[in-house]
């Protein structure tokens, strides 16, 4: 592997104008495969989801899976694109062992829907417009694992294992156009237009789109132009790109390689490259010296898909609010700064949030618990929030308890410690901790009371109208109640029994 | 006791429906018979004794038990070794499936199964049906059982001889420039290639999808019009398939008759090429319709003539890729697994090993046709072409119900001719490949032997998609008629074997 040297960011950005076109491969959660009627799910034994036609036995033949074309034309819709009124599938041709047909059918020159554009707004609030060129239907291959070589490439493999599970299940390949403009930006709109994506495809309930299961896939096709110059650059295509801030390196990255090349005078080779994890860089893949031919054809086993324009219309009518509105509704509706509701989606807390306020909580009180304590806990555990074992109706309840005076702060946060502890319903933990505010005002007298008598000086103070001094009696009666009374509640009868005005 | 090999299939249907003889006499008999010439004519790849013997008992005891039994119930047939079947060797005349066993049947398998149909075994065809003569076999060549030196047509033409030989009464074919109709005039059978569409493709090993039928082979037009509604209809594991009930084809051919028909003769079949014997007994027939009350029409289709340079574009395209899948991955044949080589390697030494030469020089030509730069024109002018000659036919059949024309232009030639000219051995297909281009229905039926060599000449009939009816309809009356003039069927008068 070549090190190579790279060229300071600004430095890059100083004489070049980067040229981005992003492809975003969607795995479909649609019941069966696109072709014959195996089941999709994940995680079965190695090649148990097969049928013939998946595993491209001779005399198998392909048959259309209508949810498949119907989440097509949902993501093309909400893309805001032209959705064909007749187009074919396509055999795209080539030799892979994973691929059982050696060729993929896909689409070609006639896409399922077409021109469109999708705005995403970055973290500062500013919206920037990425074109679409198309969403195509096609198919997934088989999976290879190389097995005894250093990498898990095949190079240095002694042997393979192929599973063809997920041969065959749908696929939705979204492509830009030429995303130009962006400027020093170009890596931070690749993010936001994978993030928002993603949100866009889990907003449509036709793929949970994880990008760590695979689910989406997204490769960043890179060029640079002096600047000034209208032709585009030699690219080069960075294939799997998996998270979203993979995204936003490999870009970053490539700016850099690509700068550096080309200030020194050489040419970027047309290329695919691998995006490492470890250090975000990039390195060499297979050089396209000659542009691969795939011999694309229209699939003759398959009839034309000709979606009648009223059903597009039924299907448009199906379609949820665009997470970039929800989310401004949302920000508004919190009462909250644009600054404040990234860190919300950075959480992934938006959903959860929601959650909460339909199940009766203040957005702000909601917001306080998931951001804080429960971002706090995931963190630790190093898992996601929703993978909390506590629900949005449990949360809410704990802020019900808290209006209610039930609880105080810290009792909350114990509450909520047991319940992510596996002890039960809030309400439960409360009952077996022992939680309860003490609201019993005799108990609490004889508390205040041996307070001011434990701590005659304190009393005098606040008797001689240094009222801050309160602090401390309360402080104590705290102590004696184990944290479970009404420190504003203490205080008012700290007042009341010294007669002074609070 | 009557020779139950010598029986129509709606004969021997009859007589097993009656008691008179058992399903098991009847393929045992046909079995006897395999066993007693097909070691001369090689008209099969594997023959299943114990299946056939199974599916012999269970219509038999079907019977016993006073159910009712479907049309060809216990009658025997030879299956083309294209068809998919279950537990019974696939091999599509290659090398590269050698020792696969299909874990599935084909929709024609299981239709055929399901209507108590005997299969007796695979039959034997070019490499996957590229040929017009059988000798492309990986397995050897059949020989025509009216001379045995000479090739019984192709791709099917191990289904084709089955019949002529006595081996079986029915087989069944697939046709994707004339691999029915081709082996049916050589060896003086009725074949026939339904509407594209008609019968479904799933299980049938793919040469040209956008050109590939199967259809039914037999020695009377009556059953292969049984044997046609038992493996026709809409497949939902066909896209392709069409979602339409099957035209009457039985009652068509009960009901033979031509008066009134108007009969369309097309001027570019026949000239330079055409055999003096194949058009003598053309113009005959053409007489013949005449006599039985049809209206003779002239036509010209000017674009026929650009017919099998289309052919040879599309199919070899589509076949490029259909075979991409014969890779040693997950089935049949595998070379080079020694170590020694990358997945690729062996991919490319069992490719080299397992087709056979016409297989990859179609593969090579459907490469080249399909590769950026040569795709427009080649594969796209050969669709443009498919496309007039589908309007050519619209044409024609705006002006008559039918159209005729020899099947091919040669009688039988013998095996070895022309196996260094391929383009001599394409010619055999000029006048069949037209309707597979257009997707409409033909026929071809013996109409007499050829004054010069003795040998059979086919009648080929064609009808538009979806009026498979009227070939039968024409077919029985022709048949009809001549066997009145012969005084037998023209198969007696093959020599014995």
């Amino acid at each position: 592997m070549t090190v190579t040297e790279l060229v300071s960011y600004d430095e890059a950005l100083a004489s070049y104008d980067p040229v981005m076109g992003l492809e975003v491969h969607v795995e479909l959660g649609t019941r069966t495969k696109m072709f014959c009627g195996c089941s999709t799910a994940l995680g079965a034994d190695a090649n148990s989801q097969v049928c013939p036609t998946c595993l491209g036995l001779p005399g198998a033949l392909p048959v259309v899976n209508k949810s498949g074309v119907e989440s097509a034309i949902r993501i093309g819709l909400a893309l805001h694109c032209e959705i064909a009124e007749w187009c074919r599938f396509a055999r795209k041709n080539y030799f892979y062992p994973d691929m059982p047909k050696n060729f993929q059918t896909s689409q070609y020159d006639e896409p399922i829907a077409f021109d469109g554009y999708l705005d995403v707004q970055l973290e500062d609030g500013e919206v920037f417009r990425v074109e679409i060129e198309r969403a195509h239907m096609e198919e997934d291959t088989g999976k290879s694992t190389h097995v005894g070589g250093a990498t898990g490439r095949i190079h240095g493999a002694s042997h393979s294992l192929l599973d063809y599970n997920r041969a065959g299940i749908p696929l939705i390949e979204i492509v830009t156009k030429p995303i130009v403009g962006a400027g020093e930006r170009a890596p931070e709109v690749a993010k936001a237009y994978v993030a928002e994506l993603r949100e866009l495809i889990k907003a449509l309930g036709v793929s949970e789109a994880r990008m760590e299961m695979g689910q989406m896939r997204c490769d960043v096709n890179l060029s640079l132009r002096p600047k000034g110059r209208e032709a585009f650059g030699t690219r080069s295509e960075t294939k799997n790109v998996n998270s979203l801030r993979s995204v936003e390196r490999a870009a970053r990255f490539e700016i850099q390689r690509h700068a550096a090349v080309l200030s020194s005078g050489g040419s970027i080779v047309q290329e695919t490259r691998h995006f490492h994890e470890e250090d975000g860089s990039t390195t060499s893949g297979r050089v396209k010296e000659e542009a691969e031919d795939y011999r694309y054809f229209p699939e003759p086993d398959l009839v034309p898909v000709a979606p009648s324009r009223e059903w597009v219309e039924e299907l448009r009518g199906t379609l949820p609010e665009l997470p970039r509105v929800r989310r401004n509704r949302l920000r508004e509706e919190w009462g909250i700064t644009e600054h404040e509701m990234q860190s919300v989606l950075n959480a992934g807390a938006v959903d959860l949030i929601v959650a909460t306020v339909d199940a009766g909580a203040p957005a702000d009180q909601a917001r306080k618990w998931w951001m804080g304590e429960l971002a706090r806990r995931a963190n630790e555990d190093g898992v996601e929030l929703p993978a909390l074992s506590i629900t949005p109706e449990q949360v809410a309840r704990v802020c019900a308890l808290v209006a209610e005076g039930s609880l105080n702060d810290k009792l909350a946060r114990q509450t909520i410690e047991g319940v992510l502890a596996g002890e039960g319903t809030p309400d439960e933990v409360v009952d077996k901790r022992g939680l309860k505010v003490v609201s019993d005002e005799g108990a609490l007298g004889t508390a205040v009371d041996e307070a001011i008598a434990g701590n005659p000086d304190v009393a005098e103070k606040i008797r001689g109208g240094k009222v801050a001094a309160a602090g401390a009696l309360v402080g104590a009666v705290m102590k004696a109640t184990r944290g479970q009374a009404d420190a504003a509640r203490v205080k008012e009868m700290i007042m009341e029994k010294l007669g002074v005005e609070g | 006791m009557t020779d139950l090999t010598k029986l129509t299939a709606a004969q021997t249907a009859e007589k097993i429906a009656s008691g008179d003889v058992t399903a098991v006499e009847v393929t045992e008999a046909h079995l006897a018979r395999i066993e007693a010439v097909d070691e001369k004519v090689h008209a099969f790849l594997h023959v299943d004794r114990e299946g056939a013997l199974a599916q012999a008992r269970a219509v038999d005891a079907q019977r016993e038990r006073g159910e009712k039994l479907g049309p060809l119930a216990g009658v025997p047939l030879a299956l083309k070794d294209i068809f998919t079947t279950e537990g019974v060797p696939t091999t599509v005349g290659s090398k590269i499936l050698q020792g696969w066993i299909p874990p599935y049947d084909a929709t024609v398998t299981r239709k055929l199964k399901e209507a108590g149909v005997v299969i007796l075994g695979k039959t034997n065809m070019d490499e996957f049906a590229m040929g017009s003569s059988t000798e492309n076999s990986a397995f050897g060549p059949t020989g025509n059982p009216w001379d045995l030196t000479r090739i019984p047509g192709g791709s099917g033409g191990g289904s084709a001889a089955a019949l002529a030989a006595f081996e079986a009464p029915l087989a069944i074919g697939t046709d994707t420039g004339g691999s029915i109709r081709q082996p049916a005039a050589v060896t003086g059978t009725v074949g026939v290639k339904p509407t594209y569409g008609g019968v479904s493709r799933y299980g049938m090993v793919a040469f040209s999808s956008s050109l590939d039928q199967g259809g039914p082979c037999a020695r009377t037009v009556l059953d292969a019009a049984l044997l046609h509604s038992v493996i026709a209809g809409h497949d939902e594991l066909d896209s392709t398939s069409i979602a339409q009930p099957v035209p009457d084809v039985v009652a068509a051919a009960r009901n033979g008759d031509v008066a009134g028909l108007r009969v369309g003769v097309v001027q570019e079949f026949r000239g330079e090429g055409y055999q003096d014997g194949v058009i003598q007994r053309f113009d005959e027939s053409v007489e013949l319709l005449r006599e039985l009350g049809a209206e003779i029409v002239e036509l010209s289709c000017p674009s026929f003539a650009k017919g099998l340079a289309a052919y040879y574009l599309i199919a070899p395209s589509e076949c490029s890729s259909n075979l991409a899948r014969f890779d040693a991955m997950r089935y049949g044949l595998r070379t080079g697994d020694d170590g020694s080589h990358s997945a690729e390697e062996v991919t490319a030494l069992t490719r080299e090993a397992g087709f056979g030469d016409e297989v990859k020089r179609r593969i090579m030509l459907g490469t080249y046709a399909l590769s950026s730069g040569y795709y427009d024109a080649y594969y796209g002018s050969a669709q443009k072409v498919r496309t007039l000659i589908t309007r050519d036919f619209e044409k024609a059949f705006e002006q008559v119900d039918v159209v005729v024309s020899p099947t091919t232009p040669t009688t039988a030639f013998p095996i070895g001719e022309r196996v260094d000219d391929p383009m001599a051995m394409y010619l055999a297909d000029v006048c069949t490949l037209p309707s597979n281009l257009a997707g409409n229905a033909a026929m071809s039926l013996p109409c007499g032997l050829a004054p010069e060599d003795g040998l059979p000449v086919g009648l080929q009939i064609v009808a538009p998609a979806m009026a498979d009816d009227r070939l039968y309809r024409v077919g029985a009356a022709v048949e009809a008629a001549f066997q009145a003039r012969w005084g037998h069927p023209l198969l007696e008068e093959a020599p014995s074997l």
